[in-house]
Formats: structure tokens, sequence, C-alpha cells
């Protein structure tokens, strides 16, 4: 049965209990609802939660646990010599896995029976080519231990759904029938149900903290591997170097990791004398050339240089011009609206800035890719207007900051506008009436005291601008490169999450693994900037009475 | 200031200094001429901005509108027996034997014999020559009507093929003479039969429904392309994100707002919130590439995943807004309903949430606002590179199967180099427009008939 139908009759129970409940409570009232502690639906409701919460946490538990036992019971009976060298027990696994849901696929489609799929054996029917049939493709050829394996994680798996739909339906009627028999008229029905309702709340509210605990798990783990397949892959050439002509005489060329595979390490120790391990040492190697390599060549064949100053000086250079740009513009803007304006400019000004803010980031990519970067490769760029030729496309990190720097005015305009209201008439009629002109009291009285709260907008804008995605992916360009020209195609560190993620890469490779270790300090740093700002706003916000 | 400068004591020693109300010294005039000059920084600066607007939104428009019209092609096309049912019995299987390469001749001769009968003098040689003015997809959909319509065939019926995107470029202006110099897709002696055929009204720019309900199509064929498959991604992920962001931000405001003791545990949730709600939105791309993607195997570029990682997106603005609203519901509610009797729980949800809700959905329907523009965090999950060129075929499909959404469609057009399909991506783009502006009027209507001032 599956877990949706599952599903279903747990919840037709639950509805059927709460009508079931309403009516038990106004029959054991005898008709009379004042007789009862709560209101009949509280009882009815008493006896859906009863039925479905138990019910439901078991088949939630039920369903994250399965596969883990099935796939380790079934992982500890294949045999350990029949896994070829150079292929792991986690290959092998999935070769199971395949292998099992193509059975699956070939049983529901009628292309075999159930007793075929159970007792067909590798040796005495072609299996690949009756799966073919059913549309299933599998790689190799099967072997026998293979085949054994896949049907007994089927076995497994059935039993393990037959007996959880006994148990979670087991359940839910035992919840239903404790409930019923609970309802009398002393019991109290609201306080059960409410307290489970501020259980839900509560639970609502802790999905932020689920949240960032699997930002952080993900990118922790993710980041982790990538590091210690670095590391691994830096002690290889250490050892490769120490035993050059060992290795050379035994013909022998590492180039992957070799932990993991035992026979190869195995191999190794003989031919070398020396155990490959990986140390402390070579840890610090493979932070020290993520963090502060000047080289960013990943290629996708191994051998890939992964630097990620580049990245910094890329993404550092754009928000700076970003900043540049929103930063004047939407301070004088939020000083001019909200000081100078007359209520009508300011109906309209403020709206329409603040449409800016409302615009997709992937319009002000597009914008970037095809309007504002030919207009800056026809002023400042070969043949331009003029004569300058710094630009040699369109792609450049003066367009993304620029555009970037348009897509953050309102950012700043609004967050500044908000801390300029809130400094208090009296400082400002008090210096005007010393006779400080209206600027000067903007200057002298205002700014000042609304300064903490403007450095906290422009540090929350430059944590905007260094986490922006869309725009430095169209707009930048794709060269990684340490040049101190605006004018070049530079890349940032979110430009190349994207492109690490979304070619056709394989996710533990290295040139994958690698952005995620990238994710890893933009969110590092984009939250140190949050809390940063946080900080500053607090500790050095005037308090008015 | 000006007038202290009247009174000044005269300065012992010295003749008194003379001066005049009605003449401004040189310190007036600095500070006047300061003044001025910063009043006019700051209208230069809310100019900028507004210039800004109206140069994105020009750039927009003038771009983009072009999508919405396509050339057409009209002509007579002889459904020949002998090619296309060579047994002559109607049989369906036999008449799909015929790929669209069985279609070709007819289409070249349909225009052959539609220049010849017009007198169009022209340098070309025959219809395989001229087909380079039709779309690829001519042959395709001449096969669609054939298939349905088995009945027609040997008849001459009149078809309203697309014509390709070079000779809809060049009727827009995108393509000239000398763009096409070293293009082997086409020629200048295309272009002079085209001139021609517009004249007489066989080649026409038409409204393009095509790109509003289409599918996305192959890199070879942007005049064939549309966003209509991507709308309906959007509109699966824009349900997900509603049935899970909605219900779970209410209850988490409730809690935050109305439950939650002083502790150092609701002090961790509302610190965990409000830094959410400033992580990048890369970074909840790479959350649902880890979480629901590599652990929890969900399938890759399904709308179902896209709206699970922008429900936690926008869960933050969510509960912020709804927290704001809640908040602005005066105490005194809350402790007529208490003194009559109603449980806590009894007076959040019978009397506080109704009064709020007005205010919850609009922070809600402007959270749903900035996930459908959201097109980073889509990257991650696979919805680019993905063509969208069916549309999924029931509901359950419509969350599982691989689909575009249009910010994400709007990212592949723009990456492929064809400018036909960059005009594509900003057509697409005053759909997203359109469908954002739509979503915040109706955010602003609402809070303009139901807010209540307390």
């Amino acid at each position: 049965m599956s877990s949706f139908w599952l599903f279903l009759i747990i919840v037709s129970l639950a509805v059927i209990g709460f009508f079931v409940g309403t009516s038990r409570a106004m029959s054991v009232a005898s008709g009379d609802k004042r007789k009862l502690h709560s209101l009949p639906s509280y009882y009815g409701s008493n006896i859906a939660i009863f039925t479905i919460v138990p019910s439901f946490l078991l088949l939630v538990i039920w369903m994250l646990a399965q596969p883990l036992i099935v796939s380790s019971s079934v992982r500890s009976h294949i045999p350990a010599d029949t896994i070829d060298p150079g292929s792991t027990i986690g290959l092998v696994m999935s070769d199971v896995q395949r292998l099992a849901n193509g059975l699956d696929v070939a049983v529901s489609q009628g292309f075999m029976t159930e007793e075929d799929a159970r007792s067909v054996q590798a040796g005495s029917s072609d299996i690949r080519a009756r799966l073919g049939q059913a549309g299933v493709v599998l790689g190799s050829s099967v072997r026998p231990e293979v085949l054994q394996a896949a049907q007994e994680y089927r076995t497994m798996t059935s039993t393990g759904d037959m007996l959880r739909a006994i148990f979670v339906i087991g359940i839910a009627l035992a919840g239903f029938a404790y409930a019923f028999r609970k309802t009398s008229v002393t019991f109290r029905a609201r306080n059960t149900v409410e307290k489970t309702i501020y259980t839900l709340l509560l639970g609502a509210a802790s999905i932020a903290i689920l949240t960032t605990v699997g930002i952080v798990l993900s990118l922790i783990f993710t980041t982790g591997e990538f590091f210690s397949i670095q590391a691994c892959l830096s002690e290889v050439d250490n050892y490769e170097q120490t035993h050059l002509a060992a290795l050379r005489a035994a013909d022998m060329n590492l180039q992957n990791c070799p932990l993991g595979n035992v026979a190869l390490l195995d191999q190794m120790t003989s031919v070398t004398g020396e155990t490959f391990s990986v140390t402390t040492g070579d840890y610090l190697s493979a932070f020290a050339d993520f963090f502060f390599g000047t080289t960013w060549s990943p290629s996708f064949g191994g051998g890939s240089e992964l630097g990620i100053l580049p990245l910094l000086w890329g993404t550092f250079y754009i928000s700076v011009i970003a900043l540049l740009v929103a930063v004047p513009i939407g301070l004088f803007a939020a000083i001019y609206l909200s000081e100078y304006a007359s209520s009508p400019v300011r109906a309209f000004a403020k709206p329409m800035l603040e449409v800016l803010a409302g615009i997709p980031t992937i319009v002000y990519g597009l914008f970037a890719l095809l309007t504002v970067g030919p207009l800056l490769v026809s002023a400042f760029g070969d043949d331009g207007a003029l004569g300058l030729n710094w630009m040699q496309g369109g792609t450049a990190v003066m367009t993304a900051g620029l555009v970037m720097g348009i897509m953050l005015i309102p950012f700043v305009s609004s967050l500044s506008d908000d801390i300029i209201n809130a400094v208090p008439q009296a400082m400002r009629d008090g210096s005007l009436g010393l006779g400080a002109t209206h600027s000067e009291t903007i200057r002298q009285v205002v700014l000042p005291a609304a300064l903490p709260g403007i450095v906290g907008a422009i540090l929350l804008a430059a944590s905007r601008a260094i986490g922006e995605t869309m725009i430095v992916v169209l707009g930048a360009g794709a060269a990684a490169r340490l040049s101190m020209n605006p004018f070049d195609a530079m890349t940032t560190v979110t430009a190349k999450i994207v492109s690490q993620l979304t070619g056709d890469a394989d996710f533990s490779s290295p040139e994958a693994l690698v952005a995620f270790a990238l994710g890893m300090t933009l969110f590092v740093i984009t939250l140190g900037l949050n809390v940063f700002a946080l900080y500053i706003v607090r500790k050095y916000r005037e308090q008015y009475e | 200031m000006t007038d202290a400068t009247v009174t000044q004591p005269a300065a012992p020693g010295g003749a008194p200094k003379k001066t005049s109300l009605l003449k401004l010294d040189q310190r007036t005039r600095r500070r006047n001429a300061a003044e001025k000059r910063f009043k006019i920084y700051g209208m230069i600066a809310v100019g900028i901005g507004l210039v800004f607007l109206v140069a994105l939104l020009s750039a927009i428009i003038v771009n983009g509108t072009n999508a919405f019209t396509q050339t057409f092609v009209t002509m007579n096309v002889t459904l020949n027996e002998d090619v296309l049912d060579k047994n002559g019995n109607r049989n369906p299987a036999d008449i799909k034997k015929v790929s669209t390469f069985g279609y070709a001749p007819l289409i070249n001769s349909a225009l052959e014999n539609k220049v010849e009968s017009l007198g169009i003098e022209t340098l070309l040689e025959d219809g395989g020559d001229m087909r380079a003015i039709m779309s690829a997809s001519a042959a395709a959909q001449l096969r669609d009507y054939v298939l349905g319509n088995p009945d027609q065939i040997g008849e001459t019926i009149e078809f309203r093929f697309l014509a390709s995107s070079r000779v809809d470029g060049y009727l827009k202006g995108r393509v000239t003479r000398e763009s096409i110099a070293r293009d082997r897709n086409i020629s200048s002696a295309h272009l002079l039969l085209i001139d021609d055929l517009k004249e007489l009204g066989v080649v026409e720019r038409v409204f393009n429904w095509g790109f509003i309900t289409g599918t996305d199509a192959s890199e070879a064929r942007p005049e064939q392309a549309g966003i209509g498959a991507s709308m309906i991604g959007s509109f699966f992920m824009m349900l997900v994100v509603l049935c899970l962001s909605l219900p779970i931000g209410v209850a988490a405001s409730i809690y935050l707002e109305e439950f939650a003791p002083q502790n150092r545990f609701t002090d961790i949730i509302e610190v965990n919130i409000s830094n959410l709600a400033a992580v990048p939105s890369i970074v909840f791309g790479i959350l649902g590439l880890a979480a629901f993607i590599q652990f929890a195997h969900l399938p890759q570029s399904a709308p179902l995943v896209g709206g699970l990682v922008l429900t936690l997106m926008t869960l933050p603005t969510i509960i912020i807004s709804t927290r704001a609203s809640l908040k602005s519901v005066p105490q005194s509610i809350r402790d007529a309903a208490l003194g009559v009797g109603a449980s806590k729980m009894q007076s959040v949800f019978h009397h506080v949430l109704p009064l709020a809700m007005p205010g919850i959905l609009t922070g809600t329907i402007i959270g749903l606002a900035q996930a459908l523009g959201e097109t980073a965090p889509l990257l991650l999950i696979g919805m680019v590179g993905f063509i969208a060129s069916e549309y999924p075929n029931g509901i359950q499909e419509g969350f599982l199967d691989p689909n575009s959404a249009m910010p994400a469609q709007i990212f592949e057009w723009a990456k492929r180099a064809d400018p036909a399909y960059y005009e594509r991506a900003w057509g697409g783009i005053i759909i997203l427009l359109l469908f954002l502006m739509t979503m915040n009027l109706i955010a602003i209507l609402l809070r303009r008939r139901f807010e209540r001032r307390w």
C-alpha cells in the first residue's frame, strides 16, 4: 500500500472520528450541551487528533528509517570479495537499487509476474533484455550476486511496506478508540486540543531554526567533503613525488583519491613501502590553496586550481562600484524626499523609486547584458565615442556594478528615509531656531544623529550586493581574473556557484563540490555583515524619548 | 543670522562696521548658495533614480513589444495523395509513416506556385531555395493537420505558416541587408522576395498568440518559442508556495506574537528569522539542491522542489508582515474576548486573526510576487537548461515532471546567442512584470479596501 493511500486512510479516519466524537459527546451529556466541560466539537477534534498525530508520526519515521535499515541489511549480505577493485560498495549498492526499481517497473507494467521477479536467475534468462522491454535500461550485464541482493531488497521492502500499513492503521485505530473511551462529561477536551494547536504553532515557528540548521549542515558537510578530497589530492601529489621511481617501476599512475579503495591502497603500500595517509598538513595546504590561491581554473578532467581570491576580488570590486552608485543617489534622494519635497512630490517620487525595488533581478540582468553593456562599449570600447579602447566586451565589472547600483538605490533610500524620519523634529527645530539654514541643520544635526542607522543600511546594501546573482551571471562575464581595470570582465562568487553546479559535472567531483565551499564563504560573509550592521545600529542608536 | 549682523557691537578702537539689512553680505550669500546647492543635489538624486526607472521600463517596452507580433506566410498547400497516403485507404498508421521530411516538398511546391501565380520575379530558382523564408516548424504544422484531418488529403487548403526568424527580424528591423552578409541561412534575394510578398499581403505581421500560449523550442527555431509551459510551471510553484508559506507563516507569527514566552528559545527563533530574511537567495538554492534533491531524492527541475525552496525563502517576509498586522490589532479586542470567557486560543483565532487577515493577505501576495520573480535558486535545482517543450499532462505531472518557470525561461533565452531569442526574453519580462503588477495592485486594493485604523 503506497504511503499516499495510507495517508488518505488516516485522514478519512480522522474525519470520521470528528463526527463520531461530536455525537458521542452529545450522547454522554444526554443531549444537554451545558453538562459538558467543553463544546462538543472539541471532543470531535480530540478524537481526530488522537487518530492522526501518532499514526502520522509513525508513518514519517518509518518512511525515513526503512530505506536505511533495508539497505544496510542488504549491504551486509553482499560478499566483500565480489566487489571489483576500482569499485566501491556504494556503487554496487546503487546498482542493486537500480535493478530493484527496474524489477518494480517491469512488474507494474505487466512484463513480469511477481513470481518471475522473485525467482528469476541471472544465468537462466537474459534479464537485461526483459527489463529493456519495460523501458528500463541497465548499464552493464547483471551479475548474480547483484540480482540476488536486488531480490532481497525487494522482498524486504515489500514486507516492510506491509508491516508499515498494518502498524500505522493499527496505531490510528488505537488512538481513535482511546480518545473515544475518554470522551465523558468531565473530560477537558478543549485543553487537550488547545495544547496540540499550541505545539503546532511552536513547530511552525521552529521551521526558521530548521531552515538555518539545514543550510548550515548542508554547507558544512559538502564543504567538508570538498576539503577532504582536496587534501587527499594534495597528499597524492606528495606521495607521487617521494615515490616517483617506485611507482613508475610498478607502472602505477595515481590520479584520483585512492581512499576507499582498499585493494589499491594495499598495492601502493607494497610497491612503495609507505602507507598512504592524509595528514593535517594536507588539510592545511588544501585550505591555503582555496583561500589564498590566486588562480581559478576548474577543469573537469582533474588538475584544476581552485583559488577563491579572484572571485572575492570580482565580488568586492562590483559591490564597491554598486555602492558608489547607490549610496550617494539613495542618500540624497532620501534626504530630499524627507526634508525638502512637497507632499505631492513625495507621494509621487517615493513609490516610483520603490518600483525599482520590486523589479526581479533577472530583469536587471537582462538590462545589463543587452542595454547597459553595449552602451558602455560604444562609449569606452574599441572605436568607442571616447576613443579610449578600455573595454573589450559588453560584460564587465562596470556593467554589473552600475546596474546593481540602480537596483540598490531604493534599498538605500527607503532605509535611510525611515531613519531620517525617526530623528525627532525638536532637534531640527532647535537647530533652525539657532539660525542654521536647512542644509546646515541636515548636515550637522540630522545626519550625525541618523549616522548609525545609515551605516547599518549601507552594510545591509553591501550584503545584498555581495549575494546578488542574476546581474553578475548575465552582466559581469565569466573570466576569473585579478585586474584593476573596471572595464574588464570579471566574475564573482555567486556567478561561479551557478556555473559549477549547472554544468554536467558529477556532484562528487571537487569541481562541483567547490561550489558548496563558495556558498559557505558567501553565507559567512553576508551573515557577518548583517550581524555587524545590527550590532552597529543597536550599539550607537540614540534613544529619543 | 542675517539679522544678527546688523547689531554687531563696534569693535573697541575702530570705526563701527557699516552693514545694511537690504544688502546680503558675502558669508550669507555663500551660505544661501550652499543651501541651494544641497537642495539641487537632492533633486538630481531623485531625478537620476526616476531616469533610471524610465530607462529600464522603456528598454523593456521598446525591445519586448516586438515579441508579441510574429510574421506569417499564407499559402495554399495541395495535400498530395501520392505523397501522404500511397495506399489510398486513409489508414492512420500509413499516414503516420510519412515523416516531416515527406511534407517538405509539398511546402516547397506550394511556395513556388504562390510566387509564380503572383507573378513575382525572383533570383531564386525553385521552392527549395525559397524555403529559407519559412520556419522549420511549417512541415510539422502541416503534418499535425493531416494526422488530425485525414479526410482532407487530396484537397488544396489555405495554411498560415510561421516565417523564419530571419524574415521576422527583417520585418522588425532587427535583420538588415548588411547584417546578413555572412549569414548562410538567408540571402538578399530572399529579402527582395519578402519585400514583394509583403506588398501583396502574403507575408504579414500579426499578433502572436503562440508566444503567450506556446512552449519552448529548440535553439534553431526562435520563431516558435513561447512562454506558456513555463507559465504553468510558475503557476504550480506558486501553488506550493501559497499552500505552505501562508499556513506556516501565519502559525509561526501567531506563536511569536501571541504566545511565545520571553526566553532564550524565542530569542533564537527571532534572530533566525531576521537572519534568514537577509541570506542571499542563491544560498537557498544550495540548500534545495543538497537537502531536497541529493538527500531526499526529489526529482530535479520539478515545480514541487522549486516551490519548496521558494517557500523557505519567502517565509521570513511573510512572517515579518504578518506579525506587523497582528501587532496592529489593539489589545482591547483581546481583553474583551478574554473578559467574556474565551480562552486565549479562542480570542486569537476568533477575534484577532480575522481582524488581521487583510494585512496578512497583503503581505502574502507581496511575498508571492517576490517569489515569482526569483531566479537564482531555480538555477541550482535544474530549472535552466531544461527545454520545456510540452505542457504537463495532469496535476501530478504538473508538480513532479520537469518544467521551467518564467524567470528561468527568460534566463535560458538570454543565454542563447540568437538576437531573436533576446527579443523573446524581453517579451517574457513584459509578461512577468504584468503578473507582478497585477499582484501588487491586488495587494494595494486589498489594503485600501479592508485596512482598519484603530
